[in-house]
């Protein structure tokens, strides 16, 4: 398995727009379970929803991804930063990733998966831990194919699932596989 | 040797579960099967023992836990080998979640029992305004899972929620 080094080195940067902080929907609106429309990613209003997402999950504690459709958008365009997590492994610092397909998926494991737009509960979730996967980087179109693992492949699996109008709570391990977030008074 | 249902059913509080098993321990009865959960923060067990001890003394040894009115304890007993018996067929996880209003359960477990599928596990939650409910399923064999799984769909589409249908396969490590 290799780095990305495109893809690694891309930043939001990139863009040349300013991205907006967006309020990020919560379940159970409609949008969330919509199958998201395929994008132009040089298309200059996919560039500045890119960069609206990047800077979304940038104020968000904790935010390590963020999909279109969690800002209201139905549309398959997430972004992904994993580098700050305690699970992470190897990682592609932050990137957007336009009709991102999963190529291959392998070695899967059960792991507690949350979500900003299901801010009640959390649940246990089977996922690849090894993934390759097929987008297009917004502004440049550019076609990229990535490989990644453990926590990177979790969340990049996540965001694909938001685009096709699925949530966390839709693979759900079984019927005591979901939790409800503790809140201690 | 005999079978019992046990259920306690109340006011949450620490201990509860100590209590009832000491008390069934001391009858000499061995917990086949149990399970425990907080509907709504209410304190909700269900559980199946076996042994010689006779329903009317278990009665009597759980008495003091329902003594101050805020639990409520059912003994029952239940004919050996009523297990429902495993059924050949295929395993499924359902997922059911959108907006709360009446009737979701029923329309979609009604999808399927229409064709003989057996719901062995369910749970059902509600958060503000988000309601879930995950079950696990035992399909018969030869039954068109796609033709569920598209039916449940049309439900789901009806009540304005979405409903996945996803097979239960195990990992054996
Ligand atoms: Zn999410």
């Amino acid at each position: 398995m290799s780095l990305h080094e495109r893809l690694a080195s891309w930043s939001e940067d990139e863009l040349g727009v300013t991205g907006r902080v967006l309020d990020v929907v919560r379940a159970p609106a409609p949008v969330l379970s919509t199958v998201g429309a395929d994008v132009d990613p040089t298309a200059q209003d996919v560039v500045q929803l890119a960069a609206d997402l990047v800077a979304t999950m940038r104020v968000s504690p904790g935010c390590v991804g963020l999909a279109a459709p969690q800002v209201g958008v139905s549309a398959r365009v997430f972004c992904v930063d994993v580098s700050a997590h305690p699970k992470t492994q190897r990682h592609h610092g932050t990137f957007v990733l336009c009709n991102a397909t999963v190529v291959e998926a392998s070695r899967n494991e059960k792991s507690r998966e949350g979500c900003m737009s299901v801010p009640d509960f959390t649940g246990d979730v089977k996922r690849a831990t090894r993934l390759v996967v097929h987008g297009a980087l917004p502004g440049t179109g550019e076609s990229v194919t990535v490989e990644a693992n453990a926590f990177e492949a979790r969340a990049l699996q996540h965001e694909i699932d938001h685009c096709a109008g699925l949530l966390f709570l839709d693979r759900a391990a079984g019927a005591h596989a979901i939790y409800a977030r503790k809140t201690y008074l | 040797m005999t079978l019992h249902a046990i259920t306690v059913l109340g006011h949450d509080r620490p201990g509860i579960i100590a209590e009832t098993t000491g008390k069934l321990a001391g009858l000499g009865l061995n917990l086949e099967d149990s399970t425990m959960t907080l509907l709504r923060g209410h304190f909700a067990m269900m559980l199946i023992c076996a042994g010689e001890a006779p329903g009317a003394d278990i009665e009597a040894a759980l008495a003091p836990l329902s003594e101050d009115g805020r639990l409520t304890v059912s003994v029952r007993e239940v004919p050996a080998g009523t297990a429902a018996a495993g059924i050949s067929g295929t395993s499924w996880v359902l997922t059911v979640h959108g907006a709360d209003r009446p009737g979701i359960v029923s329309r979609i477990v009604g999808e399927l029992a229409a064709v003989g599928g057996n719901v062995t596990d369910l749970t059902t939650r509600l958060a503000g305004d988000l309601y879930l409910l995950v079950a696990e399923v035992d399909l018969p064999a030869g039954v068109d899972a796609a033709a569920v799984e598209a039916a449940l769909a049309a439900a789901g589409t009806e009540l304005g929620v979405g409903v996945t249908l996803r097979g239960a396969e195990a990992d054996d490590l």
